[in-house]
C-alpha cells in the first residue's frame, strides 16, 4: 500500500472512516502484506470500525441557520 | 280546427321524455361540457354524503352546482358563500329534479386562471430555453455531509424535514437558510437563501420545501428569477413544494422534484442509517474473514516450510555424513586389522631370518666377542698384558683384563 495514513482515528469523520477501511479490506484481499504489517492493518482495521459503529451509535442530527454571511445555532422551537 | 292540426303538427312530449331531449341538448353542446363559469358562492351545503351543493350567483342569475365527492376530496380551497370563484365543469339535466345544472370538477379562487395562464407562457418559455432539460439534472449524492435547507423557520415543512432527517441519517448536518415562502419578499428571499447557502457553506444537497397552499400561497415557486436561482445553484436542489399534485416551475428547474417536504428529506437520504449500519457490519465481517484467511494461509506456509526445512536441513546431511562416516570407519577398521595381520606375519618371517644372522645367535652357542676400546680383538697382535678387556656373551657383557700372552 503506498498510502500510509496514520490520523487518529478519533478525528476521522464516518466517511473517512469508512473510506479508509474499505482500502484496508482491499489491501489485505491483495495478500501481498507480510503477517506482521497484515495484522498491523487489521488492528487499524478494528479500530476503523469500532470508531465506525461509535459515530452511528451516537450521532445526533446537527442544525445551524444561516444568518448573513455567519453560521449560528438553531433551535427548533424559536 | 286549425288548433287541432297544429296540436297534431307537433310531438307529443311525457314530463320524461321533454327532460331527456333538454338534456342531450344540453349534453350535445361541446362548449356547456367544458366550460369556467365565474361567480360567488351561495347555499353551500357539504352533507355527510361527501358530495357538495352550491349555488353560483352573480348580480344577475343563479346556476345550481354539484361537486362529487371524489373530485370534492381533491378541493384544497375552504369554500365559504360568498367567496368568488371560478368553477369548472359540465352542464346537465338533474331529470328527477328537472333542474339544470353544473357538475363541477374544479374549483379555483376568483383570478387565478389568470395566473394559470401566466404559469403555462412562463413554463413554455423557460422550456424553450432548455432550463427543464434532464441533460442539466445533477446527480443527487447518496451520503451527503451538509444539507441546506430553504424554506420558512416556522413552517410545519421545516419540522417535517427535520424529523425526517433525524430519523433517517442524523450523522447529517443541516444548514437552514431561513426566507418567507410565501408573499411579495418570498421570491427574492428564496434567491438570496440559495446563493447564501452555496456561497457561505457549500452543501451537498439543497432542499426548497413549503407546505401546501393555494395556488397564490406556492406563487413564489413560479417566479423566473427563482427558477434561475435554482438552475444557478452550485447544489443540486430537491424541491419539496405543497402537495402531491402541485407542480410549480420550480420543481421543474430541480434536479429532483419531491411530492411532498417529508418526500424531499427522504430523497435526499438514499442511504440512511440502517443501510449504513448493515454495511458497516458487512465490511467489518469481510475483514474478519479475510484476517481469519491470512492467519490460515500463513500458518499453512508454516507447516509447509517446517516440511521443506526439516527436508533441506544439515542435521539430515549431517545424518548421512554420520552413516558414512560409520560406514567408512567400519570398513577402515576391517582394512586395518587385515592389514596388521598381514604384516604381523610377514614380519616374524623377518625377524626369525634376522635372529638367524645375529651376532647374538653365535653368541648363543657359546662364543664371545671381545672389544678393546671399542674395537673388536680379532687377533694377538692386538693385546699386551694388562690391557682391559670388554667380553660380551650371549646375555651380557662383562669386563677382563690380559693376565698372559699364549
Amino acid at each position: 500500500m503506498a498510502k500510509t495514513e496514520t490520523k487518529p482515528i478519533d478525528k476521522l469523520t464516518y466517511e473517512q472512516a469508512f473510506a479508509e477501511l474499505e482500502t484496508i479490506v482491499g489491501a489485505l484481499e491483495t495478500g501481498e502484506q507480510a503477517l506482521d504489517e497484515a495484522l498491523a492493518l487489521f488492528e487499524r482495521g478494528q479500530g476503523l470500525s469500532k470508531h465506525c459503529a461509535e459515530l452511528l451509535d451516537k450521532a445526533e442530527l446537527k442544525i445551524r441557520k444561516l444568518s448573513g454571511e455567519t453560521l449560528e445555532p438553531f433551535e427548533e422551537n424559536e | 280546427m286549425e288548433q287541432l292540426a297544429l296540436f297534431n303538427a307537433f310531438p307529443r312530449w311525457t314530463v320524461t321524455t321533454l327532460t331527456r331531449h333538454l338534456r342531450q341538448l344540453l349534453e350535445s353542446d361541446a362548449s356547456l361540457q367544458d366550460a369556467w363559469v365565474q361567480g360567488e358562492i351561495s347555499n353551500l351545503a357539504r352533507p355527510a354524503s361527501g358530495h357538495i351543493y352550491l349555488t353560483l350567483k352573480d348580480s344577475g342569475a343563479s346556476l345550481r352546482c354539484v361537486m362529487w365527492r371524489r373530485e370534492a376530496a381533491n378541493l384544497r380551497l375552504t369554500l365559504q358563500d360568498g367567496m368568488a370563484v371560478d368553477v369548472h365543469g359540465s352542464i346537465s339535466l338533474y331529470e328527477a329534479g328537472g333542474q339544470y345544472q353544473l357538475y363541477v370538477d374544479t374549483i379555483r379562487p376568483l383570478g387565478e386562471g389568470a395566473l394559470y395562464q401566466e404559469f403555462l407562457r412562463l413554463k413554455a418559455a423557460l422550456e424553450a430555453e432548455g432550463l427543464f432539460d434532464v441533460t442539466r439534472k445533477r446527480p443527487i449524492p447518496q451520503f451527503p455531509r451538509r444539507i441546506g435547507i430553504v424554506t420558512s423557520p416556522t413552517g410545519a415543512a421545516l419540522r417535517d424535514m427535520l424529523n425526517t432527517l433525524r430519523r433517517r441519517l442524523p450523522l447529517a448536518e443541516v444548514i437552514l437558510a431561513p426566507t418567507p415562502v410565501q408573499g411579495d419578499e418570498a421570491p427574492t428571499g428564496i434567491i438570496s437563501a440559495l446563493q447564501a447557502l452555496n456561497r457561505v457553506i457549500a452543501p451537498d444537497v439543497i432542499l426548497l420545501a413549503r407546505g401546501g397552499g393555494s395556488i397564490e400561497d406556492l406563487w413564489a415557486f413560479n417566479d423566473e428569477k427563482v427558477v434561475r436561482a435554482i438552475i444557478e445553484s452550485a447544489a443540486p436542489v430537491i424541491t419539496g413544494v405543497g402537495h402531491e399534485t402541485d407542480f410549480t416551475l420550480a420543481d421543474f428547474a430541480a434536479d429532483l422534484r419531491a411530492p411532498t417536504p417529508t418526500a424531499a428529506a427522504e430523497l435526499a437520504t438514499q442511504v440512511d442509517i440502517l443501510e449504513l449500519k448493515t454495511s458497516l457490519a458487512e465490511i467489518w465481517s469481510g475483514l474478519c474473514s479475510r484476517m481469519v484467511a491470512l492467519v490460515q494461509a500463513q500458518r499453512e506456509l508454516a507447516a509447509w516450510l517446517d516440511n521443506r526445512l526439516k527436508f533441506i536441513s544439515p542435521e539430515r546431511r549431517l545424518q548421512t555424513e554420520r552413516q558414512r562416516l560409520d560406514e567408512m570407519s567400519r570398513r577402515w577398521y576391517a582394512a586395518q586389522v587385515h592389514g596388521l595381520l598381514f604384516t604381523e606375519e610377514k614380519f616374524k618371517g623377518l625377524e626369525n631370518r634376522l635372529l638367524a644372522l645375529s651376532p647374538l645367535a653365535v653368541l648363543r652357542r657359546g662364543y664371545a666377542v671381545i672389544t678393546k676400546n671399542k674395537k673388536v680383538v680379532t687377533s694377538t697382535s692386538q693385546i699386551q698384558i694388562d690391557d682391559p678387556l670388554s667380553v660380551r656373551i650371549q646375555d651380557g657383557e662383562f669386563k677382563a683384563r690380559v693376565t698372559g700372552t699364549g
